[in-house]
């Protein structure tokens, strides 16, 4: 009776989790989109897929594909097993092209990929394929809107003072912090830019703090990479700092205080994938995208006066573009 | 290194080391007062995120902040009844059910953001409360008496907390039924009505603590505490189940993190020193834990469920 009795509560424990995680696949959705002749994709990404960051861009990207009748997302699934299995999974399902959004899961999507040779795959952000022929890499050239932020940052401050927040060292995130601190520093010799990578692509606390640091020190703009950037604009609001988005267009945190975004299309590089796959070609290639093929845009917010920066921003952009202009990373 | 020692510099070390150990604190608090009565609770992130929610969706739809943070701890004694079911009526093991406590918060939060919400979108919480005239003082007013409210009522609740425990009648019960339950039974104190209670107050002070967190970040997200309510139930045991040590280890936690926020933001390291760094708050309150743990004994009755007559 007792064993029964213990068996029963022990099994309401582990019901509840099953129901948190079922909860957390509710992030799992099948989405229809233009076309209709069966081409499928799947999505694994760490964060949410409408963080206004790395994670939206990509489902933003497949979203405007066309050619593709079902896209799947799951997202949240910043415990790499957990995105294996969903690679793993997606795989299984024969869809026809897996995207495994985050440099995080390269090990597991090389593994994976191998056992699947009729399924193509893309990893991002990188440029690595591992030299398998079903395996696509695509990344960012995010030091080229890094700098044109950079540029447009140092003629706007008025206490010669910048932060920078970035989560860790690596891929796109560091690209454009680097691009960034090039561009302003090009701009304005013997500006300050502070640099912060507090080690973490989720503790919005953290970021938030390290906001709040950059400010403390005299910072009047600042900019970030990732998601958890989403505590630091409330601290830039806060303090009435001005603030540069990367990955998405982040004017939503912040109408008053967000000058521009850096926004990743990566439909640029993804539709010339998907053609390919649908003609027999599974990958084995990178890709990037870039101002120049239009991969990377800068949005600027009309609501918040740049003033002189924004023709500053502008021309960046076009030298830039036109191969003028290196980043200097 | 010298830029470091600055007064400016340490001014915003400490503000923001008594900003980041707020959550760590309210959680903490509680989840001292639950396993003084011998209830672990490993749910606290879960509760934690589902306080934060709660909040987070209530100022974003009232534009009240206070009602934002009433949610918050009404979500957290909701779970805490669920809790106080499973572990206390049902008698079930703690450590899975606080685990699934967890997912179940983790899950959830993120569910109902997403079907609720959607994107981020700002929300307004409690701005900074300047104390009259202590905040005036230089430096230290910079420091102390320019934090947002729930700050203040955060660390009033240590001596709250360690009064309850330690000069009422309820605290004694509680202890007693923590270290012997069966002693406690046999002097008329119901085991069942004392842990309730505690797991109430608990799960209560870890909706308020999400929801503290919601409000001062002015945002959610999917996972917003980042693990903070692991961290919380470390700091019990560094803080010997006291609630003044409890508010030293987040207090510790809080600072060093600030430091090295400063060191990075001043270029005093970088590279593998960066990463190193980061994880100087983890590493500092683990050894400091191994330290206390061998010096103090834990509530003896800690998780183990209580069965009249075994």
């Amino acid at each position: 009776m007792q064993a029964r009795k213990y068996r029963k509560v022990v099994g309401l424990g582990a019901m509840l989790a099953v129901l948190g995680l079922l909860a957390g696949a509710c992030g799992s959705d099948a989405e229809g989109a233009s076309g209709d002749d069966g081409f499928r994709i799947a999505i694994v990404a760490p964060s949410a897929s409408n963080d206004l960051a790395f994670s939206q861009s990509i489902v933003d990207g497949v979203n405007a594909l066309t050619g593709v009748s079902a896209v799947d997302i799951t997202d949240g699934t910043f415990i790499v097993d957990d995105a294996a299995a969903a690679i793993r999974a997606y795989a299984e399902e024969g869809y026809d092209l897996v995207i495994g959004h985050g440099s995080q899961y390269g090990g597991s999507l090389q593994e994976i990929a191998a056992d699947f040779p009729d399924v193509a795959f893309a990893w991002g952000t990188s440029a690595d394929t591992f030299g398998l022929p079903n395996v696509s890499a695509y990344t960012a050239a995010s030091d080229q809107g890094g700098y044109v932020m950079g540029t447009m940052a140092a003629s706007m401050t008025s206490t010669g003072i910048i932060g920078v927040i970035g989560p860790i060292a690596v891929g796109d995130a560091k690209l454009y912090v680097d691009g960034f601190v090039n561009g302003a520093t090009a701009t304005v010799s013997g500006i300050t830019v502070n640099v912060n990578y507090i080690e973490s692509f989720s503790d919005v606390a953290l970021a938030a703090e390290a906001a709040q640091g950059h400010v403390a020190n005299g910072a009047d703009i600042l900019t970030g990479t990732a998601q958890m950037v989403v505590g630091a604009t409330g601290v830039a609001a806060e303090h009435g700092a001005k603030w540069f988005g990367t990955q998405s267009n982040q004017t939503a945190l912040g109408a008053d205080i967000v000058v521009a975004s850096q926004v990743y299309k990566w439909e640029v590089v993804l539709q010339d994938l998907v053609d390919g796959i649908k003609k027999g070609d599974l990958g084995g290639e990178s890709h990037t995208i870039t101002l120049e093929n239009g991969g990377l845009l800068i949005e600027f917010n009309d609501g918040v006066d740049a003033g002189h920066a924004k023709t500053i921003g502008e021309a960046a952009i076009k030298r830039i573009s036109a191969g003028l202009l290196g980043t200097g990373s | 290194m010298s830029e470091f020692f600055t007064v400016a510099s340490l001014v915003f070390v400490v503000g923001s080391g008594i900003r980041l150990a707020t959550p760590f604190l309210l959680a903490g608090l509680g989840e001292t007062i639950g396993q003084r009565s011998g209830v672990l609770n490993l749910g606290v992130d879960g509760v934690m995120l589902l306080g934060a929610f709660g909040a987070y969706w209530t100022i974003l739809e009232t534009r009240n902040p206070v009602a934002g943070i009433l949610v918050g701890i009404a979500v957290g004694l909701v779970m805490g009844l669920v809790y106080g079911v499973i572990t206390v009526s049902l008698r079930a093991e703690q450590g899975i059910s606080g685990i699934g406590i967890f997912l179940f918060g983790l899950g959830i939060s993120d569910l109902l953001f997403q079907k609720k919400v959607g994107t981020p979108i700002p929300i307004r919480g409690f701005g900074d409360l300047h104390i009259p005239l202590l905040a005036d003082i230089p430096k230290v007013g910079e420091m102390f008496f320019q934090h947002s409210v729930l700050v203040y009522i955060a660390f009033l609740l240590v001596p709250v907390v360690a009064f309850l425990l330690n000069r009422t009648t309820f605290g004694l019960n509680v202890r007693a039924v923590g270290e012997n339950p069966a002693a406690a039974d046999s002097l008329g104190v119901s085991v069942v009505r004392v842990r309730y209670t505690t797991v109430l107050l608990a799960n209560g002070l870890a909706g308020l603590a999400g929801a503290v967190l919601a409000a001062e970040l002015g945002i959610f997200q999917q996972n917003l505490t980042n693990g903070q309510g692991f961290i919380a139930i470390a700091l019990v045991y560094f803080g010997a189940w006291r609630p003044m040590g409890v508010m030293a280890g987040a207090l510790l936690f809080g600072m060093v993190s600030a430091t090295v926020l400063q060191w990075k933001t001043l270029g005093l390291v970088s590279g593998a020193a960066s990463s190193l760094t980061a994880m100087a708050p983890a590493v500092l309150t683990i050894l400091a834990l191994v330290v206390i743990s061998r010096t103090v004994g834990q509530p003896a009755a800690l998780t183990r469920p209580f069965d009249r007559g075994h």
